[in-house]
């Protein structure tokens, strides 16, 4: 063999050995053995500690309270929500116990009064609601369902009520429009409030020979936007609005 | 250059240059080519077996998000800084919540301060919003992922059971892929040095719990579960909601769906 090709042979052989020894000393273990990453990273990341134990790990200890919330407007609600993160307290119940929010300033997280929360959800403007009182005075967290009926319907529907009253329609009250049966109130989404059915309602004000003061504007009911619901054009809780 | 060519025409074979005859040409060649293949082998050992186990995964998580439930509280954001040791300074958050604000006159408005951790002010001039809700953010979980695409080293990868995961030990905080993410769902650790994202919770998921966001959630406008089963809850929530991903056109196929999701919500 030629001397030249047995230089280059010793050369290519000595530089896949270094290639595959760097190859060994910098791929980590376990890198490739389940895809494009280090399997060992996977059992690593799985293996943090938790924070929060979950609703079941509550309910084992705490029964009589799980049951009584699982019937209540906060069914859906997990203990954790409120209480934070118990793991610790599940590891070692007698020397770690969980906070309970008691402040004002912690219910209006959800509950009080936002503009993007959907409507019907229930919320209250924190400032306005039986300012000072902490809301556990009133309301069972566990279950929270008002002691007293709401009176208003503002208590729920928020968003409509500060519309309302900055509109020509702030002096109506909502049951003028609406039929609510009482049962609304205590289970808001069995039984819902209607709304006008038909455009003669409106003209009870609004059409011109209505009975109603001069000043309110008048429409012929006949002919003006023949075919729809005046609330399909209109939107009754801000009428003026463009 | 013609010159050259003309001498080396003429010039005579060496001494030492044995002629090859065909026979030996083709078995030193069969056992050449037998060879490499087998040297490659040698190295390419875990890329090969790590393709015959993928594929046969147990799971295949997934996040559903009812757009219309979410009251814009911020626990689940709380509950992720929580639950994944997350700095409490703004802007390092695995998932937060948005708040979009569509004026009557065609402006969108998008703010979400501190992730909706300590709620949202007032909206100004309410009677000038058309509508208005929240829209809670995350990781996607993408199927073909930007970020696992652009990691040079492979410290970000998509598991067998759908999550994409950081390996923090070997990231080598390049941040690329804090870039590449087309939802803004990455992060730069500045304690560790690592880029950090959602889990899914993996490791609560490996004790058979739902991620921390889910578990808080007071309103069930989050819920988790396995696309790959259809008893459970992820499975009856794809089927009676009409359901959108974020960015769509991007094909990264995200495996966090929403259902009524405005048009507007980007």
């Amino acid at each position: 063999m030629p001397q030249q090709v047995t230089r280059l042979g010793i050369a290519f052989v000595a530089l896949a050995v270094v290639f595959v020894a760097v190859r060994q000393k910098l791929v980590p273990d376990t890198f490739g053995e389940a895809g494009h990453y280090r399997a060992a990273a996977v059992d690593s990341i799985a293996a943090q500690p938790l924070q929060y134990a979950g609703h079941e790990a509550c309910t084992m200890c705490h029964r009589p309270i799980a049951e009584k919330r699982s019937v209540s407007n906060h069914s859906g609600v997990s203990c954790e929500v409120c209480h934070g993160p118990a793991a610790e307290h599940v590891a070692a119940p007698g020397s770690v116990k969980p906070p309970a929010p008691r402040e004002r300033g912690f219910c209006p997280l959800c509950h009080g009064y936002n503009a993007s929360r959907p409507s019907g959800f229930p919320q209250i403007d924190p400032v306005a609601h039986n300012p000072m009182v902490p809301c556990m005075t009133c309301h069972d967290p566990h279950a929270p369902e008002p002691p007293v009926i709401p009176g208003a319907c503002r208590a729920c529907h928020g968003q409509i009520a500060s519309q309302k009253a900055v509109s020509h329609h702030a002096t109506l009250p909502c049951l003028t429009c609406h039929d609510a049966p009482d049962e609304h109130k205590a289970s808001p989404r069995t039984l819902r409030p209607d709304k006008p059915s038909s455009r003669d309602f409106c003209g009870t004000c609004h059409a011109e020979d209505a009975i109603s003061p001069s000043h309110i504007p008048r429409v012929d009911v006949s002919t003006h936007g023949e075919g729809y619901l005046c609330w399909q054009c209109h939107y009754p809780h801000h009428p003026e609005a463009e | 250059m013609m010159v050259d060519s003309s001498t080396s025409l003429d010039r005579e074979p060496t001494a030492t240059r044995e002629p090859v005859d065909r026979r030996d040409f083709l078995w030193e060649a069969l056992k050449a080519s037998l060879g490499v293949p087998i040297a490659l082998s040698v190295i390419r050992v875990p890329e090969l077996r790590g393709m015959q186990a993928g594929g046969d995964a147990e799971h295949l998580y997934g996040m559903g998000i009812d757009i219309r439930k979410c009251i814009g509280c911020g626990r689940c954001a709380q509950a992720c800084k929580n639950e994944n040791d997350v700095p409490d300074e703004p802007h390092f958050v695995n998932t937060w919540i948005e708040r979009y604000v569509i004026r009557t006159d065609g402006e969108v408005l998008v703010d979400s301060p501190n992730g909706g951790i300590d709620g949202f002010p007032p909206i100004e001039e309410e009677g000038g919003t058309l509508r208005t809700f929240f829209v809670p953010k995350l990781c996607n979980h993408c199927e073909d992922a930007p970020c696992v695409q652009v990691c040079p080293v492979g410290a970000t990868f998509i598991t067998d059971d759908g999550a994409v995961l950081v390996d923090e030990e070997y990231c080598i905080g390049c941040g690329y892929c804090v870039q590449a993410c087309p939802y803004g769902a990455r992060w730069f650790d500045p304690v560790k040095h690592v880029a950090r994202k959602c889990t899914f919770c993996y490791h609560r998921l490996a004790k058979g719990k739902v991620p921390a966001c889910v578990e808080v959630c007071p309103t069930s406008a989050r819920l988790f579960g396995d696309l790959g089963h259809r008893a459970n809850p992820l499975a009856r929530f794809l089927r009676f909601n009409e359901i959108q991903v974020l960015k769509p056109h991007l094909n990264t196929k995200p495996k966090v769906f929403y259902a009524n999701l405005d048009g507007e919500v980007r």
